[in-house]
């Protein structure tokens, strides 16, 4: 089945730039949260969890990671991992729930809010440019053969900070899936998979396994 | 002012394709064709010896494959002016500025000496370090872009020096630190790119172990048992009696070894220094081997750092520490200090372990030594965080990135 749409792979090449805030402790990361430019809060969230694909323990979110390493906080620490990248659609949602988690736990606990933190948290922000790659899929078994060989970074593009480019709370390859190719109960199971507790590589098989099932059926 | 011819190096990018894959190669292929054609200026103080011209020697190359046209300029200047600019250095890491006010006068006329002789007509201009950071152009006609990449930790610089530097920094269109930390609040954009290994050199590629065996042999290190190897300079900052120390204390339950391999000590008075008080601290312990190896001994660093079961470098204080880096990425678990760059290798727990005291280096040694498996998946770990972040392929695809983004902004 050939779709109405090639699907079109493209890649992002990231540059990091050095914000101006700093936080030594939770009141300032809380102020810090308020203050930072979007371009951080998409670093150090849905950027981090690429920068680290190849791990599946720990925090991928740095703030989460931070609370835990330097201020000894794991309570706050799973709060904000357990903020799911998944859900959020735009950066501004995302970095509201992030401020609430922190400033709720500096109210509950005003006696850690200013407390010297190990390290120093320094926020960065993602600059990204886009790259057009030679490769296209207009079929079922040509995304397949794509997805086996595309570079970690595009498929970080394509399938976790599509996220925020679509505002429909999917990915590229499921859209493309339901909308140009008609697989709409393969686009949800593709959907399905758990960024968090997957490596990009993991992931990456798991939507090859997917897709072959779909191929034999 | 000398043009570099880099040093023959026979490898190609698609070399790299066996370590990285042939599909991240094809990417910076990609990446590349947008900057096409692109001529990049480097200038540094030196061809040879030194971080930067190893980093530079492997990033022209590289560069000029991806067809841009790179050039790499190093400055001249007499004996006063390296004086000065080691000063600057050491003042810009924090010591006092023992100069007079005439040094700024002496290191401004070698910065126009240098300046007649070259052209700066390049699409993008890098200067890097401070010695000849003074170069850039404020001019009317300035052409391309200007970045300054700074290798050094500008975190608590020497209040005089860094006044009178700064003025040429903020004329920069940007600056590259090697870590937030080493940054300084500046009125023009920051960016990060890490240090970075070259994989296929002579002190990362992959070796036969016989040339490993051969190596340990060479220098009476007992392969069945396991070895502690801190590769460093001879250096009150990199802690060696500490190390010797959390060793004592580790020899208490493993009957393990040390390797102190480094060099430096022959020209350098501070070096013979430690080395006697190393030597002293570890007395008539067979088991402590203290290499004090010349500058070409890539091959057998690579071969220690192989052979051994740990890793450490328990610095005071430290840049990046890419000593770390060539740890992790020949999947060694690796103990080390959370100080400077460290910490941004060695993830606690994930891609190795940190410690902050004597003590602490010697109980994550145990740790290690007790746990097999899980320091070999911290190895494991610490090499996929390495070819992700700090090899030369990365390195050059952050430039790649940086010149592109200068386009799209113009």
């Amino acid at each position: 089945m050939r779709a109405s749409e090639p699907f079109q792979f493209e890649t992002a090449s990231y540059l990091i730039r050095i914000g101006n805030h700093t936080a030594c402790n939770l009141a300032e990361m809380q102020k810090g949260l308020e203050e930072c430019s979007d371009g951080s809060i998409f670093y150090h969230t849905f950027q981090s969890l690429g920068r680290h694909h190849f791990l599946t323990e720990g925090f991928s979110n740095d703030f989460a990671q931070w609370a835990l390493s330097a201020c000894n906080r794991p309570v706050l620490a799973e709060q904000l991992a357990s903020l799911d990248i998944r859900d959020y659609v735009s950066l501004a949602e995302l970095r509201s729930d992030l401020r609430r988690v922190v400033s709720d736990y500096c109210v509950a606990n005003p006696d850690q809010a200013t407390q010297t933190a190990f390290e120093t948290f320094f926020f960065c922000e993602t600059v990204e440019e886009e790259v057009a790659l030679p490769l296209q899929a207009w079929t079922l078994e040509e995304f397949r053969d794509c997805i086996s060989h595309l570079p970690h970074a595009s498929l970080q593009f394509h399938f976790i900070t599509s996220r925020l480019r679509l505002q429909l709370g999917t990915n590229d390859f499921s859209y493309w899936l339901a909308k140009d190719l008609g697989q709409k109960e393969l686009a949800r199971r593709l959907d399905q998979i758990d960024v968090y507790t997957n490596t990009l590589d993991s992931a990456r098989t798991q939507i090859v396994e997917l897709v072959e099932r779909e191929l034999h059926r | 002012m000398t043009q570099v011819q880099t040093e023959v190096v026979t490898n190609r990018l698609d070399d790299y394709s066996t370590l990285l894959g042939s599909e991240e190669i094809a990417e910076l292929r990609a990446l590349a064709e947008r900057v096409k054609g692109r001529s990049i200026q480097m200038v540094n103080s030196t061809s040879v010896g030194g971080g930067v011209a190893e980093i530079l020697n492997r990033v022209v190359p590289l560069m000029e494959e991806l067809n841009l046209s790179v050039k790499w300029d190093v400055i001249t200047g007499g004996e006063d002016f390296f004086a000065i600019t080691k000063a600057f250095h050491n003042s810009l890491h924090g010591e006092p500025y023992g100069l007079s006010d005439q040094s700024f006068a002496t290191f401004l006329a070698y910065t126009e000496q240098n300046r007649a002789r070259l052209q700066f007509d390049a699409d993008f201009t890098v200067i890097h370090d401070p010695q000849p950071a003074a170069l850039v152009d404020s001019g009317p006609g300035r052409k391309g872009h200007w970045i300054w990449r700074c290798h050094i930790d500008l975190s608590h610089p020497n209040r005089r020096v860094w006044d009178f530097l700064a003025p040429f920094v903020n004329r920069y269109d940007a600056a590259i630190f090697s870590s937030p930390s080493f940054a300084r609040q500046l009125p023009i954009p920051q960016y990060l790119f890490y240090p970075s290994i070259d994989p296929l050199s002579e002190k990362n590629r992959e070796l036969e172990p016989e040339v490993v065996a051969e190596t340990l042999a060479r220098f009476q290190i007992d392969s069945r048992r396991p070895i502690l190897t801190q590769i460093s300079r001879f250096d009150r900052l990199k802690d060696p009696v500490g190390v010797i120390r959390a060793y004592q204390l580790v020899k208490r339950y493993f009957d393990c070894q040390l390797v102190l391999a480094g060099g430096g000590a022959a020209d350098d008075p501070e070096g013979e220094i430690v080395l006697a008080e190393v030597r002293e601290a570890a007395g008539k312990d067979p088991d402590v081997h203290i290499l004090d190896l010349p500058p070409w001994s890539a091959l057998e660093i690579n071969a220690l750092q192989r052979g051994s079961t740990v890793i450490i470098q328990k610095s005071l204080r430290e840049g990046f520490g890419l000593t770390v880096t060539e740890g992790l990425w020949k999947k060694k678990p690796v103990v080390a200090s959370a100080v400077g760059g460290i910490p941004t290798q060695v993830i606690h727990k994930r891609t190795g372990l940190l410690a902050h005291s004597v003590e602490g280096t010697a109980y994550q040694i145990r740790f290690l030594l007790s746990n097999p498996a899980i320091a070999q998946k911290l190895g494991e770990q610490g090499r996929e965080h390495v070819r992700e972040n700090f090899l030369i392929v990365s390195n050059v695809r952050r430039y790649l990135t940086l010149f592109l983004h200068f386009e799209q902004k113009a």
